[in-house]
């Protein structure tokens, strides 16, 4: 599978947190959206939801093989996926984010896509070759991801009084969960010394311009509360985490050891 | 002189003459609003079909498995925009159509308002109730509507992963533990027979068949299809070590065909008519995200607007 | 209101003609774009896309089949077939 190079025992065990921060974003963003399969507001957005949610599962399949295979513990993307429990998770809190109505779903779609895609392009820049390659193939993704994210954000923030109103209470309800995207902790200094991951600093300030732009461009105002939710990459969650892996987890749980 | 030929009989030997009838065609009135009910009939079952297996895509029980059924459902949702698309080149609009769904007016495949109350079900969906469709569909990629044709042979050939998708799962679950072979021999209990009601009514009470047969917009009786189904299905279900919930199941010789039992027409016309275990639920899902779509629409449509209007100014 | 229907038109691989696909509801070309996009590319059935407004597509009338393509049949002349040229004559 992958040709994994060996690190000191400091970066690796960083580098397998790391790992699993993106899948696990990646993979409850994807189960979240995948939640509107059949039920979106009208037919091609119902398929345009399903596309970004397999995009991003299959995004977290390829960040789990290489956190496994990092690990070297013998465990699979499944035992991953499907054994962890909530304070095991890495994912940002605003994925976990309930999908509310389209313009929450858009909202916290289009605030994680923009962090997503200049994470993402400057992952494609690591010194390690299996995670450039995986962000490098992600991003083409993310890419389109964004850009559908931006158009909906625009189309609602500037449609009718109602979109309007809605898009903005999303945004207002969902900004204290933008902050913990790009500040980073030790496992972000470790693997920046290293040279594998970006300055999460300097993705910050790519986010603020883009983020701005799009909200400008859409009539919404910025929020001005500033204080922020954080805990999702240590793995301290809000309530809703626990809830989606009883649902996604159940199978696995009620029999274990089968293959299905 | 030229004379003008009697659009009828110029129709009638297009049909016999297996050419294909196109969107600007004259048409029999009873010829179109027979291919209006039938595809949007057939656009609906893709639709509602979506919802029974949508329920195990936050549960399927591998990342492999939850991207398949992703991808499978999200595929049920571009069937159905075909064959909408097909309909609307009819003179009917999508959302007519959906509002006959909605009030209950247009029908659907019965085969949905039965539950999925198993992992075992999406093994069986794919296998069973893809396979009848495949049945049906293959027949209809020459029917003699263009665009309907057409869109079949997209459907088609898009179908062919979902059956065989099904298949495995039943396979890895008969292979499996004895939890799990009983959750693969349950499902096919619970939808063997409505499966084969998917067909529809006996030929002798199927009102409009003869005349979808003359005019080729059907190829095989309901009959025809049912028998292709059993012979198709009863290996397939022996090789799983599974058992068809059939005592009347068994093979005839002379007929060079499996013999099977009466079915519960009761039922089906029950089901039919609203009464099914899941006709509510399915009915008022798919009311529900039309509705709160609404003003998605609607937005989407006012900046379009203003767009073009600041565009022009 | 209903959003309006667009036809699309996809070219599967370079070098070849764009192919009537389907149609799909879009607010504007943007958005039809994108659906078409997500639609009808899934298995990477194309490298490029048109999209056109339904309304704007004009067809010829079925009721003037005969009077617009007919004279084409007996124009045989039209086609290399038509020419006697020996078969030791090569390359024309």
């Amino acid at each position: 599978m992958f040709d994994t190079k060996t690190y000191s025992s400091e970066v690796n065990q960083a580098l397998c947190d790391y790992l699993l921060r993106l899948a696990d974003s990646s993979l409850i963003l994807g189960h979240r959206l995948s939640e509107w399969c059949g039920h979106g507001p009208i037919l091609e957005q119902d398929i345009a939801m399903s596309n970004l949610a397999l995009d991003l599962i299959g995004q977290a399949r390829n960040w789990y093989q290489l956190a496994a295979q990092q690990a070297g513990l013998g465990q699979t993307e499944d035992d991953l996926a499907y054994l962890r429990d909530a304070p095991q998770y890495r994912n940002v809190l605003l994925v976990e984010q309930p999908n509310g109505d389209f313009g929450q779903t858009v909202m916290r779609q289009f605030l994680f896509d923009a962090y997503h895609y200049y994470l993402l392009q400057k992952l494609g820049q690591s010194a390690d070759e299996n995670i450039a390659a995986i962000a490098q193939k992600s991003l083409k993704e993310v890419t389109y991801h964004l850009k559908w994210s931006s158009e909906w954000v625009i189309r609602l923030g500037d449609g009718t009084e109602e979109s309007q109103r809605r898009i903005q209470t999303a945004l207002n309800n969902l900004w204290e969960f933008t902050g913990e995207l790009s500040k980073p902790d030790q496992t972000d200094e470790i693997l920046h010394a290293a040279g594998l991951v970006p300055d999460l600093r300097k993705i910050q300030a790519d986010w603020q311009n883009r983020v701005l732009s799009v909200l400008t461009e859409a009539t919404l105002q910025i929020p001005t509360r500033t204080w922020m939710q954080k805990g999702g990459k240590e793995g301290i969650h809000t309530e809703h985490l626990g809830y989606i892996l009883a649902e996604m987890q159940f199978l696995q749980r009620a029999y274990p050891d089968c293959e299905w | 002189m030229m004379q003008t030929p009697d659009p009828q009989l110029l129709f009638d030997l297009k049909v016999a003459e297996e050419q294909r009838i196109e969107p600007k065609d004259w048409m029999p009135e009873p010829y179109r609003r027979t291919l209006i009910r039938q595809i949007s009939q057939h656009a609906h079952s893709e639709i509602v079909g979506m919802l029974p297996e949508g329920n195990w895509i936050t549960r399927a029980p591998s990342l492999r498995r939850k991207a398949v059924l992703l991808a499978k459902v999200q595929d049920e949702a571009g069937h159905g925009l075909y064959l909408y698309s097909a309909a609307e080149t009819l003179g009917v609009s999508r959302e007519q159509m959906i509002a006959d769904l909605h009030s209950g007016k247009a029908k659907y495949s019965s085969i949905f308002n039965y539950p999925t109350l198993s992992w075992a079900d999406m093994g069986a969906i794919g296998w069973l109730v893809d396979g009848a469709a495949i049945m049906n569909q293959v027949p209809l990629c020459r029917t003699s509507y263009g665009p309907y044709a057409r869109a079949m042979v997209r459907i088609c050939k898009e179908e062919s992963f979902h059956q065989r998708q099904g298949y495995e799962i039943m396979m890895t679950l008969a292979k499996g533990s004895q939890e799990q072979k009983a959750m693969a021999q349950d499902a096919l209990n619970r939808w063997w027979w409505p499966v084969l009601m998917m067909f529809g009514p006996k030929d002798d009470e199927s009102p409009n068949t003869a005349q979808s047969m003359q005019w080729k917009i059907k190829r095989f009786s309901n009959d025809e299809l049912r028998q292709k189904f059993v012979d198709a299905t009863v290996p397939q279900a022996e090789y799983l070590d599974l058992t068809i919930p059939d005592p009347d199941l068994k093979w005839n010789e002379a007929r060079g065909h499996y013999d099977f039992g009466a079915i519960n027409w009761e039922e089906f016309w029950e089901v039919v008519k609203g009464n099914g275990p899941c006709n509510r639920q399915r009915l008022e899902a798919r009311q529900k995200a039309h509705a709160e779509g609404e003003w998605v629409r609607e937005a989407a449509m006012a900046y379009a607007k203003k767009r073009v209007m600041s565009y022009e100014l | 209101m209903e959003w309006p229907l667009w036809e699309v038109f996809i070219r599967s691989k370079q070098g070849l003609d764009h192919k009537h696909v389907g149609s799909l509801h879009a607010v504007d070309a943007q958005m039809a774009m994108e659906n078409a996009r997500d639609v009808y590319t899934r298995r990477r059935e194309g490298v490029s896309i048109w999209v056109v407004e339904s309304k704007y597509i004009h067809a010829s009338n079925p009721d003037e089949q005969e009077s617009f393509f007919d004279p084409a049949d007996d124009k045989a002349y039209r086609h290399p077939t038509f020419y006697e040229v020996p078969d030791s004559i090569t390359h024309i």
